[in-house]
């Protein structure tokens, strides 16, 4: 007998007897927060996240613009930045070791936990918004679920090979449960809310 | 997709997958289930390069340690004592025990590692059968390197990690950064339920004694467990004498219900560890009756006789004590008038197992019995 038949037949054979129908899960959702946005900031801020408040009026990307100053290596995956290091052309994940911020749009955040979900679509190549020092999500508001019930009833995660929440930086507590941001990962994680271009449909 | 009835079939389909692709070096994240297979071990001794990429589980590896903890594998070590690991190590600076320092240094030094590796291994604290989607819940981002920097990606699945559908895995996601960390989630919970573009996906199914624990009309819901600690770090044994000291995979509560279904003879004094005090299943998110297993466990263990045997004759001697009080209070009072008078190596031998590596503490000059007659007793 193979293992894998081996294995079900002594699963079937020790299952316990009982009557347990399979649960249906609520969204757990009434009552949502009035502004999911400054639900979402407030959650965010919590996970060691960095929420960059639009500018009033002129360039709305201002606040990204600023950050990239004095950044060597820019890898954009959306049109509304341009980096200087282009992903389509890279190779294998090891080529993004030297990138200085990664920009990325999320598919969606998630209020309750300050969450972004960002699938091998948004990412292009999945390790960019590993490898990279830091990175810079835009999050369009109308993309804000309530809480994490919602995501997984999302054609994301039946669509894409792969989608992960970010929430905030890297992190680690492994040594005297000293708390630090910037652990293997990203060392800053900066959210700002911007409304998807009209000819960039939500995926 | 490969199976494994036990822990030498999954190491020897791991190493088969490797030689495959004539991989030397493998880097990981944290995984229970590998530290349960003994993959390290195993590795070794054909000559494959393991580097653990989780901060707390390098530190126990750079240190020739297993991990005292399921979240938290260093929690005993202080910043020095990992600055001193990593001085021998990794050449940090011995002086310098700054936490932000040595997490720092342990980013740099792995890097390198993790671009350089052959291969990546994860564990895997969430399958869904709905859609063949697994998931592990990180916050380091070790574990999302390793998923996605090397070309060859290979996860380990414990099989009682399978939930039905997509919309169960959220009650889970949630439950799991709170009962480990006291966080809402961790920084990343990632899910793959097809190949990366660029890659090439594993994935190893393992039984090794849970299919058999099923069957186990008392024990079996110890499979519901989903490691996050939360027993371990409320438990007043584990607390105070630390994960090492279960020398067993899985350490607390949790690891004293588990542990004999791997080994019984080995584990036999694991259940007697505790002080049923039940706080572990208080604080469990998934509803085991850790505490009740433990006593049950102890009646299972003595049954098949895999307590020791001069356990079992003083036992049945101390049971026939205590249930004559009169024949008890006197014997306390000359067992107390005994250890005063009588000479060392009559106390401390081979025969007393408590005196073997302490003192015995001094023996009261009255017994709290005798002490209540004489001062609150009714003056007859």
């Amino acid at each position: 007998m193979s293992s894998r038949e081996d294995i079900l037949s002594s699963v079937r054979a020790n299952l316990p007897r009982l009557e347990r129908p399979l649960p249906t899960v609520p969204m757990f959702d009434v009552n949502p927060p009035a502004s999911l946005l400054s639900t979402f900031k407030e959650s965010l801020h919590h996970m060691g996240g960095m929420f960059l408040d639009p500018p009033a009026s002129g360039d709305p990307l201002a606040p990204v613009r600023a950050k990239l100053a004095d950044a060597k290596v820019v890898c954009s995956t959306v049109p509304e930045i341009a980096g200087n290091r282009d992903i389509a052309g890279v190779s294998k994940p090891q080529d993004l070791a030297d990138v200085d911020f990664a920009i990325v749009r999320a598919s969606f955040g998630v209020a309750e936990t300050g969450s972004v979900l960002l699938n091998d679509a948004d990412l292009q190549v999945n390790a960019v918004a590993y490898l990279a020092q830091h990175l810079i999500v835009l999050l369009d508001p109308a993309d804000i679920v309530v809480n994490l019930h919602h995501p997984y009833r999302r054609r994301e995660f039946r669509d894409r090979h792969y989608a992960s929440f970010h929430t905030g930086p890297s992190a680690t507590a492994d040594i005297e449960g000293v708390l630090i941001h910037g652990a293997q990962g990203v060392r800053l994680l900066s959210v700002l809310p911007l409304a998807r271009a009209v000819d960039s449909p939500a995926r | 997709m490969h199976w494994a009835r036990d822990a030498a079939e999954h190491n020897q389909i791991v190493y088969g997958i490797l030689k495959d692709h004539g991989a030397k070096s493998l880097i990981k994240s944290k995984s229970m289930l590998t530290e349960e297979c003994g993959l390290r071990h195993y590795m070794a001794s054909v000559g494959i390069e393991v580097i653990e990429t989780d901060l707390g589980e390098r530190i126990q590896q750079l240190d020739n340690e297993d991990p005292s903890h399921v979240a938290v594998p260093a929690v005993h070590k202080l910043r020095t004592d990992v600055a001193e690991v990593f001085a021998k190590t990794i050449g940090t600076d011995p002086a310098n025990s700054d936490v932000h320092y040595l997490a720092e240094a342990q980013r740099e030094a792995t890097r390198p590692l993790i671009l350089a590796a052959d291969a990546g291994m994860t564990g895997c604290n969430f399958a869904v059968a709905e859609t063949g989607t697994f998931g592990v819940c990180t916050n380091e981002g070790n574990a999302d390197l390793s998923a996605n920097v090397p070309k060859l990606h290979i996860a380990s699945i414990g099989i009682e990690k399978i939930i039905p559908r997509l919309e169960h895995l959220a009650v889970f996601v949630r439950l799991l950064s709170r009962s480990a960390l006291g966080s809402p989630v961790t920084q990343y919970t990632w899910h793959f339920r097809g190949l990366r573009a660029d890659g090439e996906m594993h994935i190893v199914l393992v039984d090794n004694g849970r299919s058999e624990r099923l069957g186990l009309e008392e024990f079996w819901t110890s499979l519901k467990c989903i490691r996050c600690g939360a027993c371990m770090n409320t438990c007043p044994v584990d607390r105070r004498s630390g994960g090492l000291s279960y020398g067993a995979t899985y350490s607390g509560p949790i690891g004293l219900i588990i542990d004999p279904t791997f080994n019984q003879r080995k584990y036999s004094n694991l259940p007697f560890a505790s002080t049923l005090n039940g706080s572990c299943s208080n604080v469990c998110p998934v509803k085991i009756n850790i505490h009740e297993q433990i006593y049950a466990w102890r009646r299972v263990l003595v049954e098949r006789h895999e307590t020791p045997l001069a356990e079992r004759v003083e036992m049945k001697a101390a049971g026939e004590l205590l249930s004559r009080p009169a024949a008890y209070r006197a014997g306390i009072a000359a067992a107390d008038m005994a250890l005063a008078h009588l000479p060392r190596w009559v106390i401390y031998n081979g025969l007393n197992a408590w005196g073997r590596h302490r003192e015995v503490p001094h023996p009261p000059k009255q017994t709290f019995h005798s002490w209540y007659q004489a001062n609150r007793g009714e003056k007859r």
